[in-house]
């Protein structure tokens, strides 16, 4: 069929690594190529992605898509084996729904909790339980947010099923714990444990030593943009 | 597909026109229910528990929220009338990913300005025109051919998420005083807006300039207030 795929990432973030799930997920072979975001964005990037200037990008036959979440809907719309959203219209809204409440507000609160200080870092870390508390609830003892199966809302989830506990270690402070999330904390081990997502994880400990090494460089990278 | 259709909103909010604006494309019949954002309603309340947010929309008693996602979910349970998103998953893409620029990007920045004087309104000026010229890149680089996206005279979702956050540009301009959207930095953005505006969807469903503007200096004043205090 002469298909190019491409994916521009990152090995340690989980933006990136959503949409090689999500690919893995569907089957799709693709190439893929390393971005160094701190020192050198490679001019593909900058061209593909112009108004970001950020990770991941996904090409198709030459067409740029940008957005982790939109890259997913374009790949579940372009490859319809082993669908990423639900069939039915208000599922789906609701896989959406919790898709976004996971990127606009979990993530932002708990990369705050363990990347700010004083009082921004304090504020966060209340709304961080208060979300956590929030999809604790959503997931009511079903396995995966997609039910039985890793679903759209489990794939955007990988930051609060991977990321969270490394950045929670390396910052020195509680957030996703078993005795406050028990729910959560199950289905992140499920997560974790499953085959697609366990081949497309940043090993943990490298991921750890990255965060421990890079803290600083990371927060003022970051600064501006969580 | 007809079945009972409420919508709750609020007559200022461009989250909640958007959902307005969609409803009325695919001509649904829908109740419209106004909240007072400093009393919500026991129902809004109870709808929107995790946000306590306008829009929401109730669809046989099921409720739905966050603006782009209702919008997505009419686009694909009415599937007579006109498309919201186009049927291509690349140009589907492509609108997406503008709606959240517009949301994201554009939205709060605008706010900032009409919230703020000084040395801080210059900041959000600043930052706002830099979203602007963005915008209108993006618009020449993903539309080459012209307004990004009204369909005939049907307005898409991309559209539908522009209209009330830039069409509001000109009661911006007229509580502050000085021009925001300027013509000759933004061409593309700028013809886009004055067609949204003037299509007959927008002339019956945006809200009244007056009123709008009445609401802009009321949000300016308090806003100007509590950070002098």
């Amino acid at each position: 069929m002469g298909e190019e795929l491409k994916l521009l990432g990152v090995w340690g973030s989980p933006f990136s690594r959503r949409v090689e799930i999500a690919l893995k997920i569907k089957g799709v072979e693709y190439e893929y190529s390393e971005e160094d975001l701190f020192h050198n964005k490679s001019a593909l990037l900058l061209e593909y992605n112009p108004v970001h200037k950020k990770i991941p990008v996904l090409v198709h036959n030459g067409k740029p898509i940008a957005e982790s979440l939109v890259i997913l809907e374009y790949i579940d719309e372009t490859w319809k084996d082993s669908p990423l959203l639900p069939q039915d219209p208000y599922e789906r809204a609701i896989a959406r729904f919790w898709a976004k409440f996971l990127d606009e507000k979990c993530v932002p609160a708990v990369w705050k909790s363990c990347m700010s200080v004083g009082p921004e870092r304090e504020k966060a870390q209340e709304e961080a339980l208060e979300f956590l508390s929030t999809l604790e609830g959503e997931l009511k003892g079903k396995k995966f947010f997609g039910g039985e199966t890793v679903g759209f809302v489990d794939i955007v989830a990988n930051f609060v099923g991977h990321w969270t506990g490394v950045l929670q270690e390396m910052a020195g402070v509680d957030i996703l714990t078993e005795d406050k999330f028990p729910v959560l904390c199950k289905w992140a081990e499920e997560f974790q444990n499953c085959p697609v997502i366990k081949e497309n994880l940043p090993p943990r400990d490298k991921l750890l030593a990255f965060f421990k090494a890079q803290r600083e460089t990371i927060t003022n990278f970051y600064k501006n943009k969580v | 597909m007809a079945g009972s259709v409420v919508l709750h909103g609020m007559w200022a909010s461009p989250y909640s026109k958007g959902v307005e604006l969609a409803l009325k494309v695919k001509g649904i019949e829908y109740e419209f229910v106004e909240e007072d954002l400093t009393n919500k309603s026991e129902a809004l309340m109870r709808y929107n528990p995790v946000h306590k947010k306008v829009p929401v929309l109730v669809h046989n008693g099921k409720p739905i929220a966050e603006s782009l996602v209702i919008i997505e979910y009419i686009d694909e349970t009415w599937k007579e009338g006109p498309r919201l998103l186009p049927q291509d998953p690349y140009e589907r893409a492509k609108v997406r990913f503008w709606t959240g620029f517009l949301q994201q990007q554009l939205f709060g920045p605008m706010l900032s300005v009409l919230k703020t004087d000084g040395e801080a309104q210059e900041r959000a000026v600043k930052e706002a025109q830099e979203k602007l010229k963005v915008l209108e890149e993006g618009i020449k680089g993903s539309y080459p051919g012209g307004p990004p996206s009204i369909n005939g005279d049907n307005m898409g979702l991309l559209d539908i998420v522009g209209c009330p956050i830039l069409g509001a540009h000109k009661v911006l301009e007229e509580v502050l005083g000085k021009k925001f959207l300027d013509q000759e930095k933004y061409p593309r953005v700028t013809s886009w807006v004055k067609a949204l505006t003037e299509l007959p969807l927008a002339k019956e469903a945006m809200p009244p300039h007056e009123k709008l503007v009445g609401l802009f200096q009321f949000i300016r004043s308090r806003a100007l207030e509590s950070a002098a205090a």
